[in-house]
């Protein structure tokens, strides 16, 4: 505002076509640009390669489980539970289909392989050998053991053994398999595992391939 | 360019200073007027008007421990629980810069919700200061995401544990979800990527966030004016005090006066605070919880969890959104749009909300019971940006609003209070007795849930209801 426009009108210069239309090409380019920048930014949010190769199958010997007891391993980081299931928690398990959400986990979000979608939920050949990722599909707690069936703080009445998960009260029964209207929309996950021999199993692989099931 | 002003030779030293300074970066004392010496405030502020600078001191203690800490923490998954240990017991004073931060943390939130409750109870949101309120609750997200990656740097159990649970919140958006989950860990699980992005987050990119946005809530609010207990506006009325012929009558420059007057609050506030800070730095449990004294163990979940006490009000409408409350607010989706069909609207308007009701029933459920839980404790928070235009009260002040509205606020905060009860409460029974197993926790959270909505949801309709008292022409103002 100096004094020296005092009284002079102003008048803006007219539009130039051509450096406009030159403008907003630089400016496009600049944007464009930008946004090829932001990109190597972004995709350091993935995980790195050490991470990714960090998923190796896992090699278990069960030979100490004894019956009704339960093993944990880590496999790619998350707790893997290996429970060796004796006469009574098999049995828990007709008695549960219709109370759970899901009875044949027919479920994909959290897929696990085609020898798990049953009652269950093991190998046919090894009904008692259950593997499961010990982590609840709602928002990622491990679940706590609560194999004692009978009345208990923050259990029905009816309880008759499986897990609860302290986060939000999900249960689950002695397969892994969520109850109905529960926080967690899906059954524990079955990994991908196979016997070697009776007391031995890969954890993160089957006759199929490796890695997350797809 | 200003005029360059010359001061006369004999000047006194400071006056000189005053004028060099003056000529070569007047920004500086314009700036101090428009904000300190000559911003008018009303000069009715109550108890409540406490807050906002209680607020901006809690940001300071926590930017100058946050330095300090910085020096001895290492942001490594194999040390970093060591390395707070060592700062707690090897290096010299500071536990005490520890707990000054920690408590800090929860101070913050303290002194943030009574902030926001103030400007419930006076309608300092309503028009013209809906974006000095939006930047607020921007704020109050920021602070959110701040508090939560801070928590995870100690690196125990409740710190991995609920970082665990909070980055799958993420994972439940329908199709991108565990991809986003995904970007956000850095890893397959919480691990030593995800603490390290974390870290990086928590000292730098929020807090320089959160000064812009405080930056620009103090800003919005100079040029608006601020809000007072009765909810006139100082601007309309007579003109001139004592200091400046065109400032408002009813307003007081903010310092001497405000300053003096929070000066108060701080020593007060300060009282509290460092009570706390020596003598019950985990305050039972709440500021500091126990199992976070015992190093992340990826394979077991401590039996108990719940996120520190700022969040379980949030955290007990997430636990509370299963099945039944989807159905619940089916239901309550159905008879909003079947009741709608005997409004006096037109036509028109009937069926598009019929139509979206039919949306939304179908969205509730094609989509996990999950990924409503976030939604719904998303809402809960998002829902606070519309509160300028949900309330439609002819007057802004709780003062002058029928007796009964008092009520309404008053329920809505025994909601809230519930909610942050039985958020850091177990799931489950809520009393140990068969007769009253019913009686759980999720089931109690759900009816507070929605009592939570209705008060925003249904305020467009409540708040015009009833005779509102008049309001005063001027502040109402008694000397002391």
């Amino acid at each position: 505002m100096n004094d020296n426009t005092a009284g002079r009108a102003f008048t803006p210069a007219p539009i130039d076509g051509s450096k406009r239309a030159w403008l907003i090409t630089t400016s496009v380019a600049g944007a464009a640009g930008t946004v090829a920048l932001a990109a190597p930014f972004a995709v350091s949010f993935a995980p790195s390669e050490k991470a990714r190769a960090a998923g190796a199958p896992v090699e278990v010997d069960i030979s100490d489980l004894g019956e009704g007891q339960k093993m944990t391993v880590a496999w790619r980081g998350k707790p893997v539970w290996i429970l060796r299931r004796n006469e009574r928690m098999l049995e828990t398990l007709p008695k549960t289909d219709a109370l759970v959400a899901d009875p044949d986990s027919k479920r994909t979000a959290f897929p696990i392989p085609d020898y798990a979608k049953n009652e269950w939920r093991a190998r046919e050949d090894r009904k008692d050998i259950l593997v499961l990722i010990g982590i609840c599909t709602h928002l990622g707690c491990s679940p706590t053991d609560k194999f004692k069936p009978g009345p208990q703080p923050s259990l029905p009445d009816n309880w008759l053994g499986g897990w609860f998960c302290a986060c939000h009260g999900s249960t689950f029964d002695f397969s892994g398999r969520v109850f109905k209207d529960k926080p967690a929309p899906d059954n524990l996950q079955v990994p991908r595992y196979m016997f070697i021999s009776e007391n031995k199993l890969w954890i993160g692989k089957d006759e199929d391939g490796e890695g997350d099931v797809v | 360019m200003a005029e360059f002003k010359e001061i006369s030779p004999d000047a006194s030293m400071g006056a000189k200073l005053h004028n060099w300074f003056d000529n070569r970066f007047p920004t500086m004392f314009d700036a101090y007027r428009k904000h300190m010496s000559e911003y008018y405030a009303p000069k009715n502020f109550n108890f409540w008007y406490f807050f906002g600078s209680l607020a901006l001191l809690v940001l300071v203690i926590q930017i100058v421990t946050g330095i300090f800490l910085t020096m001895n923490y290492k942001p490594d998954a194999e040390t970093a629980f060591a390395s707070v240990e060592f700062i707690m017991r090897e290096v010299p004073g500071g536990w005490f810069i520890r707990y000054m931060h920690s408590t800090g943390a929860s101070a913050f939130f303290i002194v943030v919700y009574l902030h926001m409750f103030r400007g419930l109870l006076y309608g300092s949101y309503r028009k013209p200061r809906e974006l000095v309120w939006i930047f607020g609750c921007i704020i109050f997200l920021a602070l959110m995401a701040e508090a939560f990656m801070g928590y995870l740097l100690p690196w125990g159990q409740m710190s991995y544990w609920g970082a665990q649970v909070i980055v799958n919140l993420f994972s439940a958006v329908p199709f991108i979800g565990p991809d986003l989950a995904l970007l956000i860990r850095g890893d397959y699980v919480v691990g030593d990527a995800t603490l390290n992005r974390f870290f990086s987050f928590h000292v730098i990119a929020v807090p320089l966030v959160l000064v812009g946005l405080v930056v620009a809530h103090l800003l919005a609010l100079h040029d608006v004016g601020s809000n007072n207990p009765d909810g006139v506006e100082i601007k309309e009325g007579p003109k001139g005090n004592r200091w400046s012929p065109d400032a408002p009558a009813d307003g007081i420059p903010f310092h001497p006066y405000y300053t003096v007057h929070d000066i108060v609050g701080i020593g007060v506030f300060l009282m509290i605070y460092f009570a706390v800070v020596f003598f019950a730095p985990e305050l039972g449990g709440y500021f500091i919880e126990y199992n976070n004294f015992i190093p992340a163990d990826p394979l077991v979940t401590p039996a108990h969890i719940a996120p520190v006490w700022y969040f379980t009000a949030f955290y007990s409408m997430l636990r509370a959104t299963t099945d039944p409350m989807v159905t619940a607010l089916v239901v309550i989706i159905a008879l909003a749009a079947v009741l709608n069909f005997f409004s006096r609207r037109s036509l028109a308007s009937k069926i598009g909300v019929a139509v979206a009701a039919i949306i939304g029933v179908f969205l509730l459920k094609t989509f996990d019971a999950k990924f409503w839980g976030v939604v719904v404790m998303g809402g809960a928070v998002v829902i606070l940006f519309f509160l300028p235009w949900l309330d439609r009260s002819p007057v802004k002040s709780i003062r002058y609003r029928p007796g009964w509205h008092k009520v309404v606020y008053g329920l809505f905060v025994v909601c809230f209070i519930l909610l942050m009860i039985l958020g850091a409460a177990s799931p489950g029974p809520l009393f140990n007795k068969s007769s009253l197993e019913w009686l759980t926790n999720e089931r109690v959270a759900m009816v507070l849930t929605l009592g939570y909505l209705a008060f925003f949801l249904l305020m467009p309709w409540w708040s015009q209801l009833g005779t509102p008292k008049p309001e005063p022409d001027r502040i109402t103002f008694k000397k002391h």
